[in-house]
Order: structure tokens, then sequence, then C-alpha cells
């Protein structure tokens, strides 16, 4: 990571939407009395997600004001935590987990197909502006290894192929089931899990 | 192996319905009330006997921790804060019980807030955990709705509030302080200790910092007994424990097992075996990226298990299984990771800010042959000089595992520097 | 009290207290950047480690507490590595610029290299760069310099109250900006520089000027503000290059005000260097003995009763005491040392700063009438900020809305508000009330206005009615804004009996009255405009050190001198006696001011009797012994504020209080003829018209 730096261009303003300014009061409710400034993460990033992925210079001063915050310590977070993208992202935002227990099983191929699909260089919007990559640390996923988080979801057991397929489906503007590209429900292993099999423990359960 | 009637996760894998009425049907929120009415010391010291070890990395005894609490309610509340900010590379095994079992967790909290005399709860969560809040919010809501949680929760008679936070990308928020900094609306920087966050924690209030899995697992002690528990693994060892298994194996998984399982066995029976067979592989890191790696001579035996992973100057961390088959590039295995320490270095104390960055710049010259056969001394002593001299662990985590592939492969940095090993050059 | 045990030597030191401070006392020295005794504790830099017994790591000493029994070693082999490893790491991406670095001679982190550093690096790789980021017209920055020890944004955030200064980013890349690279708005930031441990931050006007080494360093007294903070003042020739702040726990700690530090440049300009006779309406050059004679011969020809003296507000005892002395002889009453028109005198607790300066560290509760501390003492706002810190004490304000670096609520604009919280019913005086050491700052806004002389009244009757006129504790305070008030009210340069105060004096060179006036350093007179609008048809002398307002009146110039020019004494607001030292020359023909003064009375034929200095100051500590003891402060007596408090108070105008400083930066002649605070003047006027605000105060 270089230093980040704020978008050259800004927009003029920013508020929140009726909508997310409800949203942003739960989240300060949370905590107690003057403690308000510890909503400043989840402002933040109520505010990204209303600006289109990526997080303003207007919207910084806007959270740090409403949560009486000096605009510097709101840049400061802006800036320590790096899922705020300070600058503008596509639609579909690709993160690429490349750390250890991801490259081991093949991660290089899922930056290839975002390379060839997306843009040779991360942190740049493609041209149709759909999607833009980048690569990211552990996103705790490892044994569901590559896997990508895409806006919300993560997409597990990928290899270069089904990363293709999956930038092709997004593309095609289709909704790909997130979790597992293989046959695996979650975690278990391949092929079955190898416990909780006694049916014992579930007998209360009945039909769930 | 460890039998499914011992096993506490029975929806590790989403398999089965998560939501509150199946939940219950699986043991959770059983006699919840009951539990409580044990009082509040006598539950610390449950779990005090039950020999929990705190799953969240660095081992320390769940109940001892407990009871440095402030036995009376002062001026300042007390809190619970239950470290979700899951990010060690290597492990995912909180997500697995935030999406598939919550109410195992959330009972946990409440059941440890209230051994701590604590009325509120804040769950931090790594903010990557987007889905994952949601259903754990789900799951918050279901528990406030049913009474479980709230004002008499689960007519205990004790209030409780229950809150999800979350973080924005900073592995570094999981060290507990630094999470209550985070929690804060502060960067996450570690602070200075003493004072210990029992003493000043979050808001300057008296706090306690678990892990997931910890807290996840205490309404089962408490309903099973302490002697159930202690039962499983070994002394000093006890327990069960959510290992996950990535990288060259069969069949990557988490899977619930007794602790002390040898690693061989845990590998073989549940991920299928190392890709290409058991003498296919290379080295292992048991415990998490922050662990030193061991080689294969050491794993054949090696139980799974704190003491018995540090006897081999190693350590269980998170018990993350990372298996590296011979195919391995080693030194780039460990290079990424220091990158990894690199990135997440919140730049706060000197020897991790620049020691990170050094540490790695000379990895990747070695994973390229770059480098001087003197620089491989140079860079252990580096990671020495980084070592136990920062305020927080990330810089001990930062110089392990170069520490561990120096001390058992070598060879390796030296043939790909091209240097002529001493031994062969007689 | 714990005992432990450093470097083998048992001591016994104060619960609460550091490793560090304790070793320290043990005489054991710890390295440090980040620590400082003024800031909270960071832990950052990890310099200080030492070894604890029982500890399997080495501890940061600045970050921990002691505790009884503790055995620390500082010496061993482990520790020396520790540092050594830290200094290492410290250098790796330090640009090692030192011949080009204005930090330079007086680095930390190039002292300790001395200690804990090799000859040589192991580092290979590349070294990082940081762009420079702007922090105003007076912090310079060479960001790939920095060490990351996050002084300057603890000073800011802490001390100076403006969170502006923050550490961007992380890991190696965190780097120290302001907001947007906004200049840091803070009377306070060029401690920055002073507390940055290498050359991060540093002095932008005096870039490349200097090295220490090259300089004369002379000891003196700010008289920029009335708080006299301890300065150094650094020298070359007859250049002054630079104002540092020398330690004064009691009165400025280790900070002083932008100004004080950085209007030096002012002593260069705008000086009279020689004398000046207006001829034809323009000033031509003239010779000492032309000046002496034509004011001669005007003193002469109007006699005692129509001649007057005003003094400035950077007067020196010294200069004062000749001219009052001088005054006394022409058989004048008509005199004044308060350039502003406030109704001060009498009693000498009715004019200080009672409570003194070092307690507002302690205060529990503040009553601000008619001032803006913030700009009119800004280190004493730094030790007010503090109080509220700690205690969150309430601090409430009569009079206009002012941007504090603390929370405090405004209850009104003028006396009117004043009476209410003097009859009580006023729901803060039940908070004075409450308060163990309450304090009531009664600036100079509230009293220059045409109700003046009911504010003070007024102050002083709720001070008497709200428990803060006690013989262990003073709460009654004046906060002056002029550095040579308090004395000048000392020696009774004021109206004698029949005789004009300022206002009375210019109006009377208007209505023919008065025909001649001396103005000694007075550039700030309550009246502006024209010669002929201010002083009608009078004859004016100015005697001073710059071309400022006075000048552009004067008949006849005599040029003196400035402060760091000529040893002399001052009186701060809280009344301690001070001594500036010489650390310059005058100017050209310039001369010390008492001189002019004494060699002025030989010409009109009434010399005073003193020759020298110390007959000078001999004759003013017969006159008024207090003044004789140097950095001690004579209290103010109770009885006198009490007396005051009992007078009636006629009918109040109304006006609200205007505040006296209306630009910072420039509040005098050497303010007004510095680049430097016409630039920040420049900048803040901007920021003012923009309406920009960078950020909240917390």
């Amino acid at each position: 990571m270089s230093a980040r730096r704020l978008a050259k261009e800004q927009p003029t303003e920013f508020s929140f939407s009726a909508e997310n300014l409800e949203i942003a009061k739960q989240q300060i409710a949370k905590y107690p009395e003057g403690r308000q400034a510890s909503a400043v993460i989840p402002l933040l990033w109520i505010a990204q997600r209303q600006g289109d992925g990526w997080l303003s210079e207007p919207a910084m001063r806007c959270v740090a004001d409403m949560l009486g915050m000096a605009y510097i310590r709101v840049y400061e977070i802006a800036t320590f935590y790096t899922m705020f993208n300070l600058s503008p992202v596509g639609k579909h935002l690709v993160q690429v987990c490349t750390t250890t227990p991801c490259w081991l099983r093949g991660s290089d191929d899922v930056v290839n197909a975002c390379k060839k699909h997306i843009h040779e260089k991360p942190h740049t919007v493609s041209e149709d502006g759909t999607f833009s990559w980048m690569e990211v640390e552990c996103l705790g996923a490892c044994v569901n290894a590559p896997m990508v988080q895409v806006g919300d979801d993560f997409f597990e057991d990928l290899d270069g192929p089904k990363m293709e397929a999956l930038l092709s489906d997004l593309r095609a503007g289709k909704n790909p089931e997130p979790g597992p590209q293989n046959e695996r429900h979650s975690s278990e292993p391949m092929g079955g899990a190898t416990t909780l099999l006694d049916k014992e423990i579930y007998a209360a359960q009945g039909e769930n | 192996m460890l039998q499914d009637k011992d096993r506490i996760f029975t929806n590790l894998y989403g398999l089965h319905d998560w939501r509150l009425p199946a939940a219950r049907s699986r043991g959770a929120w059983d006699g919840t009330a009951k539990l409580l009415e044990r009082g509040h010391d006598e539950i610390a010291e449950v779990i005090k006997e039950s020999g929990l070890r705190g799953r969240g990395g660095a081992g320390f005894p769940t109940g001892l921790k407990w009871t440095f609490m402030p036995k009376e309610v002062g001026e300042r509340p007390h809190y619970l804060v239950v470290n979700a900010d899951e990010s060690e590379p290597g492990t995912c095994k909180d997500r697995d019980i935030m999406r598939h079992d919550p109410h195992i967790l959330i009972e946990g909290c409440l059941v440890a807030s209230f051994a701590m005399r604590a009325h509120t709860c804040y769950i931090y969560l790594r903010g990557e955990f987007i889905r994952e809040r949601e259903r754990l919010q789900a799951a918050v809501d279901e528990a406030y709705e049913a009474g479980l949680i709230g004002k008499n929760a689960a007519g205990s008679g004790w209030d409780f509030d229950l809150y999800l936070h979350h973080g924005a990308g900073a592995y570094i928020c999981g060290e507990e302080t630094a999470l209550l900094e985070s929690l804060e609306g502060k960067k996450g920087q570690p602070r200075l200790k003493p004072p210990f966050p029992a003493n000043v924690g979050l808001y300057g209030c008296p706090t306690t910092v678990n892990n997931v899995e910890s807290i996840a697992v205490t309404p089962t002690i408490l309903r099973r007994g302490a002697d159930w528990f202690a039962g499983l693994g070994r002394p000093n060892n006890t327990g069960t424990k959510v290992f996950c298994i990535s990288g060259h194996v069969n069949n990557p998984c988490n899977v619930e097992e007794e602790m002390g399982i040898p690693l061989k066995e845990l590998i073989e029976k549940h991920a299928g075996g190392v890709r290409g067979g058991w003498d296919n592989l290379k080295a292992v890191i048991p415990g998490g990226s922050s662990v030193p790696m061991i080689p294969k001579e050491i794993c054949d035996t090696v139980l799974m298990d704190f003491d018995s992973l540090r006897d081999v100057q190693s350590g269980l961390g998170t018990a993350a299984v990372i298996v590296m088959d011979k195919s391995t590039d080693l030194i780039k295995a460990i290079a990424r990771l220091a990158y990894f320490y690199k990135h997440e270095s919140c730049g706060q104390c000197t020897p991790c800010r620049e020691g990170t960055g050094w540490m790695w710049r000379v990895l990747e010259r070695m994973v390229r042959g770059e480098a001087q056969v003197e620089e491989i001394d140079m860079l252990y002593e580096v990671t020495k000089q980084v070592e136990g001299h920062t305020i927080c662990a990330l810089g001990d985590a930062a110089a392990w595992p170069i520490q561990g592939l120096i001390r058992h492969f070598r060879h390796e940095i030296e043939e790909r520097i091209g240097a002529v090993p001493a031994v062969a050059a007689e | 009290m714990p005992t432990i045990t450093v470097d083998g030597n048992e001591i016994e030191v104060e619960a609460g207290l550091t490793v560090l401070q304790a070793c320290e006392m043990a005489g054991a020295e710890i390295p440090r950047f980040c620590y400082h005794e003024r800031l909270s504790i960071a832990g950052n830099c990890r310099m200080c480690l030492v070894e604890l017994e029982k500890s399997a790591k080495p501890i940061a000493s600045c970050a921990m507490p002691v505790a009884e029994g503790m055995v620390v070693h500082t010496n061993t082999p482990t520790v020396k590595k520790a540092r050594e490893g830290v200094m290492e790491f410290l250098l790796i991406n330090h640009p090692l610029d030192c011949p080009i670095c204005d930090q330079g001679g007086e680095c930390d982190l190039q002292d300790q290299a001395m200690a804990y550093g090799v000859d040589s690096s192991r580092y290979d790789e590349n070294k990082r760069a940081v762009e420079e980021k702007y922090m105003g017209p007076l912090i310079k920055t060479i960001m790939t310099r920095c060490i990351h020890c996050t002084r300057c944004v603890r000073f800011s955030t802490e001390v100076a109250g403006v969170e502006e200064i923050g550490a961007i980013g992380r890991g190696e890349d965190m780097e120290i900006t302001t907001y947007l690279e906004q200049a840091v708005n803070s009377e306070l930031s060029g401690n920055v520089i002073d507390l940055c441990p290498v050359g991060a931050l540093t002095s932008k006007p005096y870039a490349f000027s200097a090295r220490p080494w090259e300089l004369r360093k002379t000891e003196s007294v700010d008289v920029m503000d009335a708080v006299g903070s301890a300065i150094r003042v650094d020298s070359r020739g007859r250049e002054v290059m630079r104002v540092l702040p020398r330690l004064h726990e009691d009165v400025n700690e280790e900070w002083i005000s932008d100004k004080a530090r950085f209007a030096c440049d002012g002593l260069n300009r705008q000086r009279l260097d020689r004398p000046y006779i207006r001829v034809d309406g323009k000033l031509k050059p003239a010779s000492w003995d032309e000046a002496f004679n034509l004011i001669t011969s005007k003193i002469s020809a109007v006699g005692g009763e129509k001649i007057a003296a005003i003094t400035g507000d950077q007067v020196c005892l010294e200069s004062m005491k000749a001219l009052k002395d001088l005054w006394s002889a022409l058989e004048s009453p008509h005199l004044d040392c308060r350039q502003d028109g406030t109704p001060l005198g009498g009693g000498r607790g009715t004019y200080l700063f009672n409570s003194t300066i070092a307690a507002a560290n302690q205060t529990d509760a503040v009553l601000l009438v008619g001032a803006n501390p913030r700009w009119e003492a800004p280190v004493l706002n730094a030790r007010i900020r503090k109080a509220y810190l700690d205690r969150l004490i309430p601090i409430g304000a009569v009079g206009p809305q002012t941007d504090l670096t603390y929370p405090h609520e405004v209850f009104g604009a003028g006396a009117q508000t004043l009476e209410q919280i003097a009859n009580g019913q006023h729901t803060f005086a039940e908070k004075l009330k409450a308060a163990e050491r309450p304090m009531l700052i009664l600036g100079q806004g509230a009293l220059a206005g045409p109700d003046g002389k009911a504010a003070i009244t007024l102050a002083a009757r709720i001070a008497d009615t709200n428990g803060m006129l006690r013989e262990d504790w003073n709460g009654f305070n004046v906060l002056h804004t002029a550095a040579s008030r308090v004395g000048g009210l000392d020696l009774g340069f004021i109206p004698a009996d029949g005789g004009r105060d300022t206002k009375q004096i210019l109006s009377g060179c208007r209505s023919g009255d008065i025909e001649l006036v001396y103005l000694l350093g007075a550039d700030d007179l309550p009246e502006a405009g024209d010669k002929a609008d201010v002083f009608g048809e009078a004859f004016v002398v100015y005697q001073g050190s710059h071309g400022d307002s006075g000048a552009h009146f004067a008949d006849v110039i005599l040029p003196g001198a400035a402060y760091t020019e000529k040893h002399g004494l001052w009186v701060n607001t809280e009344g301690r006696v001070q001594e500036a030292k010489a650390a310059s020359f005058p100017p050209g023909e310039a001369r010390e001011d008492w001189k002019i003064i004494r060699a002025l009375s030989s010409a009109i034929g009434k010399p005073l009797d003193y020759n020298t200095l110390a007959e000078l100051r001999a004759s003013l500590f017969d006159a008024h012994p207090h003044l004789a003891a140097i950095d001690d402060i004579s209290p103010g007596d109770i009885s006198s504020i009490r007396a005051l408090g009992e007078q009636s108070v006629g009918q109040l105008s109304g006006d609200p209080f205007a505040l006296p400083i209306k630009d910072y930066y420039l509040t005098n002649p050497i303010a007004r003829a510095s680049e430097t605070m016409a630039e920040c003047s420049a900048l803040f006027a901007q920021r003012q018209s923009d309406g920009k605000v960078t950020g909240t105060h917390g």
C-alpha cells in the first residue's frame, strides 16, 4: 500500500439521503451519550455506499459535523481503514484476496482473470464502468480459497475459468449465487462433512 | 476423534437452519436463566475450571481473564466486547459461527456479560463480513424479540443490551486495545499497557475483550459442566476447537475437533490429506499466519494444542492450519505474509512501522534470488530487533513467520540466492 | 512512595511517576523522541526501552508507572542493543540530509545517533520519500525527515486546542498533515517546531538563516502581550535571527505565542534610526541637538500645564520612570500609561491578574468578561484549556462570541449581564459560588468602553460576593494586553491631581488646552485619523523604535530602542517583575529610551538625578521597593478590590463590550513591521472572509 490520497475531483457537497440519515441515527444510538464518535466508521461506510462506493471529501466533513468531530480526525480514519475507497470505483468492486492461503490455491489465476476482463491495472475503472478490481489482504474465507469479494458478497472456491465466468455473468447483469463456486455448501470438506453426521444430535430439530 | 455429541457447533456448516427455533432445538438458549442463577462469580469459576483458553490466538485462560474485572460495579459501567474482527490469514472459524450458529454466540454474550456484571456488549465484526453482519443482526433481532436479550434477558432479571459494531479493513483491530480504540471512533492503534482493559477499557470503563469462539462455547460449558470440557483434550489444553485447514490439502475445511488431535490425523481425517499424499508435505503453518511454520518432520507427530506447538517453537494461535506441499515456494509464501504485515502495521511504533517494510523488501529480493547470503543473518537480526520491542504483538507476528522460515528452510534461501551451501563447498 | 532500584541504586519516588522519570531522578539518562513532559504519553518511538526484572521483554519506560520493588536496568547490553535497533529503524528511512537541515546542531535524532547509531547502513532498499505538506507561513515541512513521534499532533490537539494536525494513512505510509494541507490556525503553532525532535517541522521564516552555533543567545522577556513569556533571543551581529521560548513554569511553561516567536523580523524593518523634525509638513532628518532644542523651546514656551505625556504598550519601567520624573520636574499633571483609555489604577489588587497565571491550571470555574484570552494571552489560554480538559470546568463569558479552544457559554454582551450576575440573578453565580478556585478574568475589552468603570466595579462586586476574595485565593483578575501596563500603573504613570487622562489629553490637544504631547512608544491611541483630527494644533513628540502611527503624527521623532536592544524591566499582568537583557543594539543613532529622556532633561535644564541605569534603577526601587524583587510577585491587596466593588454603578450605556484585538498578528509596532505577521494576518483575514472553519474544538 502506498500513501492513500483523496481523489482530485470531488463533488461539491454531500448530505445523507433521508433513508440513510435514519440508518445513521440508528447507528449513533448504539453508543452511550457523548460517545457518538464511535459511529464514525459505520457512518463513513453508509456515506460510501450512498456515494457509489467511494468516500468523497464532502462526505467526510458531513460525517465529522454530524458527530462533532474535527475534520482531521475523520480524515485520519478514512485513510487508515482500507475499506474506504478514496477515489471512484466500478459498479462492481472486485476485491481479490491474494494473501498466502489464497495464493497457495491459485489466487494468481484469479488476478489474471481480473486483469484480462477488467483492466490491466488495479484501482482502475473498466471502460464500461462496470468493474474495478484490487488486491486485498486476507478476507477470512481461507478454507474456501481462492476467493473474491464483489460488493457485499464472497465468491469462493474459485479458479481462473470460474472467475472469468463470474465476471462475464456480472457484466451480463446476472445475479450469480454467492458462496462456493463448486459443489460445496460452505466450509465443510468437499464431498461431504466428516463430522456432525450423528442424527441423534438433531433429533429435537425435526424437519429443519 | 471427537464424537458428534461432544461438538458444540452443531451447525458449523450451515446445513441446518440458523434461526432461533432451530437453534433452540439444537440446545441453544436452554435454561439460560438457570445458568445465570449460579451467580456472576460462580460462572467465571466454572469457566476457569473448564480450562478454556482464549480462542483468538494468545490462549490466555478465559475464566481468569474474567476475574480481572472489578467485583463491584462502580460509577463506570462494565463492558464485554466480542472480538469478531477475524482477519488472521488462514482463519475463518468465527465467520461460520456467526453466520451458521449465531444464537450460540448471542447466548454466550449474555452469559459472559452477566459473569462480568456487564449490561452492555458490543460485537466488533470486521468490515468485510457484511453478510455475516446481516445474519448476526437478524439473530440479535430474534433474540430481542423473544425476550432472550434486552430488559430482564431470558427471564434472568438481568438487563442486557447487545450491539453489533463493524470495522472497515484493518487487521490490527483484532488486537484488543486497537479494537477498543476503533470502537471509540479512532484509528485502530493499540494502547499502551498498563492500564489493562479490565481497568480502563472501552470509554475508560472496565472491559473484557474475548474472541467469538471463546464466548460461544461458554453456555455449553456451563450446561455440560467444567469437567466435561476439561475432560476433552489434554491438561492445560482442554476442550474442543474449531480448526481451519487451508492450503495444499485435498479438501480444505473447518472442523471442530478435540484439542491435542495429532496434526496428521486432523489433516488426513477431515481435509482429505495433503495434496499428493503425506510425503508430499513440505511445511505447515499450524496456527494462522503469525506463528512460525514447522517442517514435515515435526508435522508427522506434533499434537495440535497450545503447549505441544509451543514446544516445537511454533504456536496454536487461531488453529488455522495452512498446509504447504513440496511444490510451494516457501520464500514467496512468507514474503507474501511479510507484505501482509507491512500492509497491516498501524504505523504507530517505530520497530513495526519501519521493520515490517524492511523485512518484506529483503524477502522480495530473496524470492528473486537478488540478495547476499549474509543478508539471511541480517534479516534474522532485523526480525529480532522488531520482536519484543513493539507496543503490541503485531511486531512479533511479523517476525515469527520469517524466523520460522530461516530456522527450518535456510537452505532454500541460500539455494535461491545461488550461494553454495557451506557444507557442500568443502 | 514506592522504592525502586535503578542500575543498582535504590531510590524512593513519588507514586504515579513513570519509570522514565524515576530513572532520570536516579541519574540515569533515558533517550526519547516521542515522550514529552507536557504532552500525553504516546510510547511510540520505543527509544526509551529499559530492562525490567521479571518482565520478559524490555519495556518503554515512558509509559510504565513505577511500582514498589521494581528493579530497572538502563545500561545493560540488552538495553543498548534494543535502542540501537530502534535507532537503526529510525534512520533507515531518514534522509540523513543533516548538512542542509535547519535542525542540524540541535537535533535529537542527530544527538542520539551519536550514542546509538553506527557509521554505515545495511539498509539496501530505496528510502521512503514523503511529499511536503503545507502548514502555513510559519511552519516549514520536510516530511521525509519525520520519525512519526506525533508530538505535533498531540500538541495541537491537547495544548493548542486546535484539532488540525493529524497522522493519515497507516504503517510506513503514515504521514503527518493538516486537513487538506490548510494552515494551522493557532496562535501557538510555532511550538511544534520546538517539539519536533527532527528537522521535519522547522521555522519557515528562519529557514537557512543561521546555524545554532553562530548565534549569541540572550535570555529575555517577551513584550508582545502582558504575559511576559520567558524567551531566548538568538542574534548574530546586530540582527535578531530568532526568538525561542525559555522554560518558566509559572509563566509560559515552555510555550510562546506565534507573535512572540515570529514578529522578530519586524525588529529590522521600519526602524527609526535617527531623529527627525517636521519642516513644512515633511519629516526631515535632524541631529539630536536640533531635536532637543526644538522640544526645549516648545516646552519652555508653553509650561507644565499645557504639556502631556502618553506611554505605549511595550515601554520598559526605566523609560517610564524617567519620563514621569521629568514630567514632575516640569510640574505637569497630565500623564497616562493607559493609551487605550481604561479606568485602571489605584490599589494594586484592582489591576493585577491576582490568581497568577499558573493558578489557571487549578481553577474550577472561569468567568471571562470582555476578554478573548486566545488572542490576548495565548499561553494563558492554553492553561485554561488544560483546566477544562482535566476537570471539565464551567466557563462562562460576557462579551462578544469568540473562538476559544474550549467549550464556553456566552451569557451576554455587556455590563447589564455583569449586573445580573452581581445581583445573583444569573445561574452562573451559583457555579462560581460552588467553585473552590473560581476565576473572573476581566479583559481590556470591558474596560475601554463607556461602561468600563461600571464593568470593573461590577466585576469586583461579583468577585466579592461569590467567594473569590479570600486569604487563600484571589479570583479577581485583570488580563492586560500591554506588556508595559502594570509597570506603568505601579509607577503611578497616571494623571496626577487635576491631570488629564488619555482621552482628555487628546481632547485638550484639540481644544488648545494642551499644546505639546509626548508619545513614548504610544502607537495605539483610541482615536485615529489625520493629525489635526486627533491632536488639533498640538506639537507632537514621538519617541519610539518604529515608524508606526505615533511617528506618523510626530513633529519631532526621537529614535528609541526595541525591547531586544536594551536592558529593561517589565511587570507582567500578574505583577511579576521581569528583566529583559539587551541582545543587540539600537540601529543608527537610536538610543536606549531612558538615556534619551535623561539627555532631554539636561537640554531642558531639569536634569534627572541619575546618570547610569544602575542609578536609575536604584531610584526606581527606592520609590517602589516591590519592583526590586525580580521574578517575584508582590500580591495585590484584597481590600482595594472589596472597596472598589462597594462603589456605586451609575447609569449603564448598554454598549456591548468590544474586544481590544481586531487582528492578533498586528497589535504593536514591531508586529506591524513584520512581514511574517503580515502574511499571517492576510491569511487569517482571508479565512475570516471565506467563513472557512477547519474543525470543531474538543
